[in-house]
């Protein structure tokens, strides 16, 4: 088993005919099970097309009574990716997983509150995208760093997962899924809802949680942790050495009003039991001494 | 986006939000000029920079003459006004605000906010005006109060009304005052601001609630909407580091340290400045070239941070994903062959075709010092630092 997607997702991309889209949807295809699991693109006024050997439709609700699929990823410019996600919650799709960089914060609000009492789970936007290891690549993430394996990531940042992916990869530790939740202050899925889906998942023994200043996620997740947490946990914070009020590249990234610094989630984080490392180079080292141990 | 905040209480105006009669001066007869056609006996000359605080670092002045107007008017303008905001190197001041002065009765704050965890908009509000509400959240949270508000309807005039008696605006001033909050509520949602603040929010003796601060910040990926707000934009209140690097799509932050970063992503560019502290040097800069990371963005990012006289070091960490490591190379190559590298280059490639950008590295001729993980690199960079 994995979480949020495996081998049997039928998987449509948002904005499929688009240079990004187009890209990324090759290189999915081209991993593990996802010929079968890529069966549709949407593209608006562009149904018909065949891109990537994938049929294009006008719309999400068309590609999903035509083929049945239940997530979507999403790579539609910003202007048009908060409406893109409300046209897929509007369809039933499960999972919608938003790859986009640089939405209005304001469409996030709008989208977020029409999610509301929706059964379908957002993920991101501005994030690498969800992987489970040998079996389907959903995003932008290179799929030849990871192992399928018993170990849980969760993180809100792109290349930094990739690096302890990477640590994990050569420690012999594969992965079970890996989450990518964003970089964004208004997003859907939080580490706490990963993490109690790795909690819930059988198949997978340990999480390695990658967090970075701003914010309260982190914390928020700490105290549901000390609680509930079954399995061992390994943290990063990213951001220790990052100046109060800017804006570390990711919109959400930003210490404001002395809140969401990186030690203040350390510090909740050790306090809930969870291995934190102030080293990014020795998360890997950690979750083996956890899984060893 | 930070504005001014005579262009603040400008947008606001246009709101119905009461502010003071005022006018931008960007030179002392302007400044005297515009007092007189104001009129009446009293003035607040104020500096104009994008920093809180400037009250108690003296960029705030009253005046009860014309003469006075031109004393504070001269002193204040080519300041260099230091405040809790600025940093130690402090702000000089260009721009100056000529305001009526009005009688104060109440000091009160309101803020807006976008709330994470709740994923609306929070107006906040207190009795305590005139201090950092961080200050009044630490001492006296009961002091706050708030309203989370819904996108569907805004902020309805109830709620407004409701926040202003409970930071105790009399009643007959209430429908004003909610009146005021429900405009600023309108403007922020309106113009996409991410952060409103108005500290102090003022009731007068003769029975006006006005906004006698107004900060506002917008959101960067919704300025594409908004035309109107680009000329807002001063840029002597920015680095001129950081709009070079912007003009390349690099996102670049001037810090204090002496090891210059160019890294691939924002979560790992912040790691690398986090081990290179923890290592012992620190970082001279935040820098995630994003995706891309051409030969074209790679020189500018070299030549911005080589301007720095601090600095002592580069380390380059790729995570090469899409981006692959033998093209990343080829483009540190061209760069350090474009620029003249002064200092030590620490490169940490990882990631997609790896082995054929080390190859391209080594056999450039060009001086690098090369590493494998992320602690290496750091080692490294910190030992070179040390040596130079």
């Amino acid at each position: 088993m994995s979480i949020l997607i495996n081998k049997d997702s039928r998987v449509v991309t948002q904005g499929i005919t688009g240079k990004t889209g187009m890209f990324h949807t090759h290189h999915s295809i081209e991993y593990a099970y996802g010929k079968s699991c890529y069966v549709a693109g949407v593209t608006p006024k562009k149904g018909g097309q065949v891109v990537e050997g994938v049929p294009v439709y006008d719309s999400v609700a068309e590609a999903r009574a035509a083929t049945g699929c239940n997530v979507s990823v999403i790579y539609v410019p910003p202007p048009f990716a908060a409406a893109a996600i409300d046209e897929a919650v509007d369809a039933g799709i499960e999972v919608v997983i938003c790859i986009t960089e640089g939405i209005p914060v304001k469409d996030m609000i709008l989208t977020r509150d029409r999610m509301r009492g929706s059964n379908t789970i957002l993920v991101g936007p501005n994030c690498p995208g969800v992987i489970t290891p040998e079996e389907i690549k959903i995003g932008i993430m290179p799929g030849y760093i990871h192992k399928k394996g018993r170990i849980g990531v969760v993180s809100r940042s792109g290349t930094l997962t990739y690096e302890v992916v990477d640590q994990l990869t050569k420690l012999g530790l594969g992965q079970s899924t890996c989450v990518g939740i964003g970089g964004d202050p208004v997003n859907g899925l939080k580490h706490l809802d990963v993490m109690k889906m790795f909690n819930d998942d059988p198949d997978t023994d340990g999480v390695v949680m990658c967090g970075e200043i701003g914010g309260t996620d982190e914390e928020v997740c700490a105290e549901w942790i000390a609680d509930n947490m079954s399995k061992p946990v390994v943290g990063f914070i990213a951001g220790v050495t990052a100046p109060p009020g800017k804006r570390m590249g990711h919109a959400g990234a930003i210490i404001s009003g002395g809140k969401g610094t990186a030690d203040e989630k350390i510090a909740a984080l050790e306090a809930a039991g969870v291995s934190v490392t102030r080293n990014p180079s020795d998360m890997g080292k950690l979750m083996l001494e956890a899984m060893q141990g | 986006m930070k504005i001014h905040e005579y262009q603040g209480k400008a947008i606001l105006a246009e709101y119905g939000v009461a502010v003071p009669r005022g006018k931008a001066c960007f030179s002392v007869d302007e400044a005297v000029a515009a007092a007189e056609a104001i009129g009446g006996e009293k003035w607040v000359v104020k500096a104009q920079i994008h920093a809180g605080g400037r009250g108690k670092g003296g960029g705030v002045k009253v005046a009860d003459s014309l003469d006075e107007v031109r004393e504070h008017a001269t002193a204040i303008l080519g300041m260099t006004l230091v405040t809790h905001q600025t940093g130690p190197e402090g702000k000089v001041v260009k721009r100056l605000l000529v305001e009526e002065a009005a009688p104060i009765q109440a000091e009160l704050y309101l803020g807006l906010v976008v709330d994470r965890a709740s994923q609306r908009v929070t107006v906040m509000a207190s009795s305590e005006g005139g201090t950092e509400i961080e200050t009044v959240a630490e001492q006296t949270p009961e002091l706050i109060h708030k309203v989370s508000v819904d996108p569907k309807t805004g902020l309805t005039a109830a709620e407004a009304e409701s926040l202003a008696g409970k930071i105790g605006i009399a009643d007959d001033l209430l429908p004003a005052a909610g009146k005021l909050i429900q405009a600023l509520y309108q403007a922020f949602w309106d113009k996409d601001a991410s952060l409103a603040e108005i500290n102090p929010l003022i009731t007068t003796s003769d029975g006006r609630v006005i906004a006698l601060d107004a900060k506002i910040n917008f959101d960067e990926s919704a300025m594409y909407r908004h035309p109107e707000l680009k000329d807002l934009r001063d840029l002597d209140e920015e680095d001129a580091d950081e709009i070079q690097a912007d003009k390349f799509g690099l996102n670049y932050i001037s810090l204090d340290g002496t090891i210059g970063c160019l890294v691939n992503g924002a979560g790992l560019a912040m790691a690398t400045m986090d081990i290179i502290k923890l290592y012992g040097a620190s970082p001279a800069n935040f820098l995630d070239v994003g995706g891309g990371a051409t030969t074209e963005q790679v020189t500018e990012a070299f030549k911005i941070m080589l301007k720095n006289s601090n600095l002592k070091a580069i380390l380059v960490n790729i995570f090469g994903g899409i981006m692959r490591c033998d093209v990343v190379a080829e483009g540190l190559v061209n760069a350090a062959r474009e620029v003249d590298l002064s200092v030590p280059l620490v490169v940490r490639l990882e990631g997609t075709n790896v082995e054929r950008g080390r190859q391209i590295l080594a056999d450039s001729g060009i001086s690098v010092i090369n590493a494998t993980t992320m602690a290496d690199a750091a080692e490294k960079v910190a030992a070179a630092a040390a040596g130079a």
